[in-house]
């Protein structure tokens, strides 16, 4: 088994986009054949367990802290890691992950301040950024863009 | 999940962000020490991008605690044990 795992990493949900481009990004993952695990506060993984009852598109879900502890314990780690971003603390969320692990990270900036927050970025990761708010178009889009779904491989 | 409420961290700068929680114990605390993103202290994470600042003042730890709704804040909780660890290890 090579399967690839991907670590998609929510923040604080206040902002709407948030949920449903997990949703989406957690399909095209799905597609791929790559594994997404989501961690996130007990709000964020209650909205997405909430629109997702039976389970098509979600799997293993994790807390925070146990999803760093498990990276920094060197007990597991990721080939992917999607860091959802729409304020300070997600900027630092990203940076650490960036730190601690080999997996090849995704910022993904939403919200009113997404190019504010896309210039404090100064550790290596990939900036997926979109002033999206209410509506997930926006970001979506730039994430198809980026991530090339159809033109990737498994 | 790490929460510290429950240790009544003395709450020192609140709803800040890592990088003024990191200048402001680089400048306000003589002894500070320098630790990874992801150091676990009072069983929660530091978090932020390098370089991340622990201090020492006495028995006392101040640290930045990093919560993703409502920004970084910089707590002061007493530990002797905790302060011995810092200490033992190499750098500052």
């Amino acid at each position: 088994m090579n399967e690839k795992i991907a670590l998609i990493l929510l923040g604080c949900p206040q902002v709407p986009v948030q949920t449903s481009v997990a949703l989406y990004l957690v399909h095209r993952l799905k597609k791929q054949g790559i594994r997404p695990v989501i961690a996130g506060t007990m709000a964020a993984r209650r909205l997405m367990e909430v629109a997702d009852p039976d389970r098509h598109y979600l799997g293993e879900m994790t807390d925070l802290d146990a999803a760093i502890d498990e990276i920094t314990g060197k007990v597991r780690d990721f080939d992917l890691c999607f860091v959802f971003i729409h304020n300070d603390s997600g900027i630092a969320y990203a940076g650490t992950m960036a730190y601690i692990s080999g997996a090849q990270v995704y910022a993904l900036i939403f919200g009113e301040h997404a190019e504010d927050l896309a210039g404090e970025i100064e550790f290596p990761c990939e900036v997926i950024k979109a002033k999206a708010t209410h509506n997930p178009m926006p970001l979506s889009r730039r994430l198809d863009e980026v991530m090339q779904w159809a033109a990737s491989t498994r | 999940m790490g929460c510290i409420d429950a240790l009544k961290p003395e709450i020192i700068l609140s709803r800040t962000t890592f990088k003024e929680a990191r200048e402001y114990i680089r400048k306000n605390i003589r002894e500070y020490h320098e630790v990874e993103p992801g150091y676990k202290v009072f069983d929660v994470h530091i978090i932020g991008v390098p370089p991340l600042y622990i201090g020492i003042e006495g028995e006392d730890l101040i640290f930045p605690y990093t919560k993703p709704c409502h920004g970084t804040f910089v707590v002061k909780i007493p530990g002797s044990a905790e302060v011995a660890r810092l200490r033992a290890r190499k750098g500052k």
